[in-house]
């Protein structure tokens, strides 16, 4: 099939941007659509040009490394699908594509599609784990976890940080990121311990890094490659609420 | 060059504890005095700079990805094994070591895998306490499944995202460090060299993938946990940057490379289906617990079959061939991974192959979903089969799957010894990087064992040995070694801008990979891999005169990575082909069709080849120097692997 | 700032006052549409006038309206603080972007459908709060109360004030549509069991609320002769 694509082009976080059209012919609708960009960067190397620089690595959708904002949607017109399990099956000949990278201001642009999500990884560092050293800890089977706990902590522990709620909420909000880990330790006997001090941090810094508010469009959930449910949002909220009138935090 | 594996005296089963006794400590105050660098944040990486910065030493943590997170640790599907006998079915200690030293084909260090299926258990006790959700029974406790190479149920798991689940786990631990200020964190970061002050290693060469800034980091001691070299095949099921240039280049500094062309070819993949290919895609293994594998009994059937002239359902149960659970009653469809991978090959080159391409056998999960229904199915494997109808367009509950092998792990690596300590001083190299627990075949759930093992429970203790040897103080990075090596990379770099050739980096690593995996992949023989050496250097040498590398080093520029990775893997390639063709016996991954039994099995010489081959650097384009590190095996009888 | 303050001007606090604020307001709709159902009595405005009076001088109803106007403007002021800090959270927007896609059209217009909302409320206020609280509104002869509905009848007359009570029921039906079960999100009051039947009674709610306060302008235009 052959496309045309609108690309946004940026040289780095400093200089302004635009849409560059290029057109694409010969695409097998058996490429991933990473694929289909690799084949455009192969043209544009061969003309001298600089190729599009995108974020992309294992190709599994497991990493969460891919993004892309492909035709108005997060990781494109499939429900979840990362880009890069994202088939050109699913366009047609003569289709035109405009394909854009995250927009937020806490994920500031590096080049054309790459930006910059190292507030995710903040947001981690303030409280997205269990405070256990290695070695000391108790059998594993020591803990009994029901069984329908266990699976709800793995749903929400899925998360693979693309990206894609932030990128789809009309907020750019990133609670449902944040609310996939408060969860799913919230869940867990492990994270019980910590659970009001976590919850009051990672929210705090999801505040610093500049995310918007959630207004509980649904957009997050819907877009998100791996199905992490908005339950999780309520439950962080709920957390959040009970963490700030208990705890002992002034 | 004496290769002193350092293994421990003593029985077997002492030896891990009597050395963490004999190993010398550093005392808790003086930790802070000394630096450590990791390079990787996959599995052995953050497990190894999370469970250092907790002791008390400075830590500098590197990854070439945006987040730690995203190392491909991530993509492992299966499970974990450990040696907990939960299941009651006859488990142990011994039993794992001896399962991997067997399906390694004898070709590891005994009391290395010892100490690893030591340790197994206590890895599932430190990621259950960090909160990763394995699964459970509805009693609570958790749930194991069984896995290729084993005859026990003894792999931990979490649904088809167990790498996922506990690389967050050890992510979470890394973050931990990071906001104590023990860690500091270089995402999008490169090691391009090592650097060696008086023959010790004593930092590292980085790029920011950001802005191509050529940095250096000074410490006491480097850790290398840079994952394995699949790559080098173009296609592999290997992330897209996963690169061996870290290794290579610290290689090219005097580091011994174990084992190079211990490959392992994974029988589970998605077939390739066109040129365009970019990767490929694992189906987990523990697919083959309740799939079937087969192919038509008959080249006319499999000819027709392909051709479209008849379907699937066409074909009636006595003309299937379910080869492997008719060659190897006992282990059935769970044989080895190099098992089952040679015997697609073989159905595949006798003409039964299925699919378009005819390289490809049937996983059939008919019989499973009729005994167990497609819910207990879909709960099972659920986002496996998912991923494998996104990417095919077919649905696997309804049809059966089409897998081929695929290039998936290397077995091979930095040569390391009993403590992970590579031949030079102070570096040391964990997980998939060094060479040292898989022998010559990885049994599956068992990479991220050794993973964890060596960055949670056996690096802490060895490398506090090596530094309560070293002085604090510290090299700075204006030191002569730094500033060269630094020179070093800015040469290397400004040369790949400058050729300004015309065939683009992915041609030439595409061209690289063809060549290893018709030469150097499932079956190898003399002929072709000395044919493979010349046309490997030819690409080499092409690639120097006339590589295209666009833009300019200070940027954020793809295609200058990809350079400098491919740049390695043609040297690499070589010195894989030059090991491949030096080891005149078969084993595990390594299968070299001269040496065969005659129902087509590996035929190992014990007798002449039951060593390590650790081959040193010598110079561009000059004939390696390979060093052999005898195996003793003082527990196990070396037997032929059957699995019938 | 000390923890409470904190908590209230954090994302989610300001989410949990928005939604205490907007599930109080809803409590304050009923009352009021109980209240108004007496302009359907057709005893001339007799019931509604003795409502009318007892809601402007009643002790408990005094105090309340206190509340009522912090709750407003609170939810105001919160919607208001949130939408700068949502608008500021994406400076470059999508050149293309299709959200219709992943979310209903009255959830991602809160901020509109609230602002029609307003407008409305201030010249609701104008109509009818103004000139019973601080106007010369004629009396009832033998009565000691104000004649309020005389208000009402002249108000609803004009096809003006109709037009624009029922666009402001319109939108206020699509605010509460999202609005009532999204409270009980920001609130975490989710459940497996529960959660349904919110989602259900909270459109059930929001449709006859609205519709409740629509039909007084049209019953009035179309059925009442002065």
């Amino acid at each position: 099939m052959d496309l045309t694509l609108k690309i946004w082009r940026q040289k780095d976080k400093n200089s302004a941007g635009q849409l560059v059209t290029y057109p694409l012919k010969n695409i097998s609708p058996d490429m991933s659509f990473l694929e289909m960009l690799d084949v455009l960067n192969e043209e544009l190397l061969v003309k001298g040009e600089d190729p599009v620089a995108f974020d992309h690595d294992c190709r599994e959708g497991i990493c969460g490394m891919c993004s892309l904002f492909i035709n108005g949607r997060a990781h494109g017109p499939e429900r979840g699908t990362t880009t890069c399990q994202l088939h050109m099956r699913h366009f047609n000949h003569g289709d035109t594509i405009t394909i854009e990278p995250w927009r937020a201001a806490a994920f500031p642009v590096h080049k054309d599609l790459i930006v910059d999500r190292s507030a995710f990884d903040r947001i981690q560092q303030a409280g997205g784990y269990v405070s256990v050293n290695t070695g000391g800890v108790p059998d594993a089977n020591e803990i009994a976890i029901p069984k329908t706990i266990a699976d709800k902590a793995f749903d929400a522990a899925t998360c693979i940080g693309c990206g894609a709620c932030v990128a789809a909420c009309k907020n750019a909000s990133a609670m449902l990121f944040v609310s996939a880990k408060v969860s799913q330790l919230a869940m867990l006997p492990q994270g019980k311990v910590e659970r009001k001090t976590r919850v009051e941090n990672m929210v705090a810094q999801m505040d610093v890094e500049g995310f918007g508010a959630c207004s509980n469009t649904g957009a997050c959930a819907a877009e998100c490659p791996v199905g992490i449910s908005l339950d999780n949002i309520a439950m962080m909220n709920m957390e959040y609420l009970g963490a700030k009138a208990s705890s002992e935090n002034v | 060059m004496i290769l002193d594996s350092k293994i421990p005296e003593g029985a077997l089963a002492e030896k891990w504890d009597k050395h963490k006794f004999n190993v010398k400590l550093v005392n808790p105050a003086n930790k802070r005095k000394y630096d450590i660098i990791v390079v990787g944040t996959g599995l052995a990486g953050a497990s190894a700079a999370a469970t250092l910065g907790e002791l008390g030493y400075n830590v500098k943590a590197f990854c070439f990805q945006d987040s730690p997170r995203r190392a491909h640790s991530i993509a492992a599907q299966g499970g974990i094994n450990a040696a907990k006998n939960y299941q009651n079915d006859g488990d142990s200690i011994y039993r794992l070591f001896y399962d991997t030293i067997k399906g390694g084909d004898y070709r590891a260090r005994e009391a290395n895998v010892y100490r690893l299926a030591q340790v197994s258990v206590d890895i599932i006790d430190q990621c259950v306490a960090q909160g990763v959700p394995f699964a459970r029974e509805y009693g609570g406790l958790l749930a194991n499944r069984s896995f290729g190479g084993a005859q026990v149920s003894r792999t931990f798991y979490a649904r088809g995202q167990t790498g996922q689940q506990l690389l967050l786990g050890a992510y979470s631990a890394l973050n931990r460090q990071v906001a104590y200020g023990k860690v500091k964190m270089y995402p999008r970061t490169e090691m391009l060299d090592l650097v060696m002050v008086d023959g010790k290693a004593r930092g590292i060469v980085v790029r920011n993938l950001i802005t191509g800034k050529i940095e250096s980091h000074s410490a006491h001691a480097v850790v290398l946990a840079t994952g394995g070299y699949g790559n080098v095949f173009f296609l592999s099921t290997n992330a897209m940057g996963s690169n061996a240039t870290a290794a290579w280049r610290a290689h090219k500094k005097g580091a011994l490379f174990a084992n190079p062309c211990f490959t392992q070819i994974h029988p589970t993949c998605i077939p390739v289906s066109g040129d365009y290919q970019s990767k490929l895609t694992l189906m987990s293994e523990s697919l083959r617990n309740d799939g079937r594998v087969w192919v038509p009994k008959t080249v006319e059937t499999a000819q027709r079959l392909r051709k479209g002239e008849i379907k699937i359902n066409d074909i009636k149960e006595e003309d299937r061939d379910y080869y492997l659970e008719r060659k190897y009653p006992a282990f059935g469809n769970l044989v080895p991974r190099d098992v089952a991978s040679r015997n697609a090959k073989l159905v595949c080159d006798e003409g039964r192959g299925v699919g378009s391409s005819g390289l490809a056998v049937f996983l059939d999960f008919a019989d499973a979903i009729k005994r167990e229904g497609q819910p207990a199915i879909a709960a099972k494997y659920g986002n496996l089969f998912e991923m494998y109808a996104k990417i095919t367009d077919e649905n696997p509950y309804e049809s059966p799957m089409r897998i081929y092998p695929a290039v998936h792990y290397t077995m091979g690596g930095l040569w390391v010894d009993y403590n992970l300590m590579t031949n030079i001083p102070g570096l040391y190299a964990t997980g998939e990087c060094n060479f040292s627990d898989h022998g010559a075949n990885r049994l599956g759930a068992s990479a991220l064992m050794q993973g964890l093992a060596d960055g949670y429970f056996v690096i802490p203790y060895t490398i506090g040995d090596y530094l309560a040897q070293t002085p604090y103080d510290k090299v700075s990075t204006e030191h002569p070694a730094f500033k060269e090596a630094e020179q070093n990379v800015m040469s290397v770099t400004q040369r790949l801008l400058s050729i300004k050739g015309n065939r683009t980096v992915d041609d030439f690593h595409k061209a690289l990979g063809l060549i290893m995996w018709d030469y150097c992949g499932m079956a190898r023989n003399a002929e072709g891999l000395q044919f493979a050496k010349q046309e490997i250097r030819k690409l080499r040498d092409e690639f120097w005169q006339n590589v295209k590398v666009t833009g300019v080093n200070e940027e954020l520029n793809q295609t200058l990575e990809k350079a400098h990775r491919v740049a390695d893997f043609l040297e690499l390639g070589e010195l894989m082909v030059d090991d491949a063709l030096h080891r005149n016996e078969s084993c595990g991954g390594h299968f070299r069709e001269e040496y065969q039994t005659p129902e087509n099995e590996a035929l190992r010489d014990d007798e002449n080849y039951a060593y390590v081959a650790a081959w040193e650097y010598t110079g561009a384009g000059n004939q390696p120097v390979l060093h052999k590190e005898e195996l003793k095996f003082e527990n196990v009888k070396l037997t032929q692997r059957s699995y019938k | 700032m000390n923890w409470f303050t904190k908590t209230f001007s954090s994302t989610i606090g300001r989410k949990i006052i928005m939604s205490v604020t907007g599930l109080f307001l809803c409590s304050f709709l009923v009352v009021h549409l109980v209240g108004n159902l007496t302009l359907f009595y057709q005893d001339g405005g007799e019931a509604f006038n003795i409502y009318s009076h007892f809601m402007a001088n009643n002790p408990v109803i005094r105090t309340m309206e206190i509340v009522l106007v912090l709750g407003f403007l609170f939810h105001i002021y919160d919607a208001i603080v949130l939408t700068r800090r949502n608008k500021a959270a994406r400076p470059v927007g999508y050149a293309e972007n299709h959200p219709q896609e992943n979310s209903t059209w009255s959830s991602r217009n809160m901020g509109l459908l609230g602002t029609i909302i307003l407008v409305f409320l201030l010249v609701h206020l104008w109509n009818f709060f103004v000139p019973a609280r601080f106007g010369e509104l004629e009396g009832v002869p033998n009565a000691e109360y104000t004649n309020l509905y005389a208000e009402v009848v002249k108000a609803f007359k004009n096809p003006i004030y109709v037009g624009l009570y029922v666009i402001a029921m319109i939108a206020l039906a699509y605010h509460l549509i999202h609005g009532f079960q999204s409270a009980f999100q920001s609130l975490g009051l989710t459940h497996k069991k529960y959660t349904p039947f919110i989602k259900t009674f909270g459109v059930a709610f929001s449709v006859l609320i609205s519709l409740g306060f629509a039909l007084i302008p049209l019953y009035f235009f179309f059925f009442v002769n002065l």
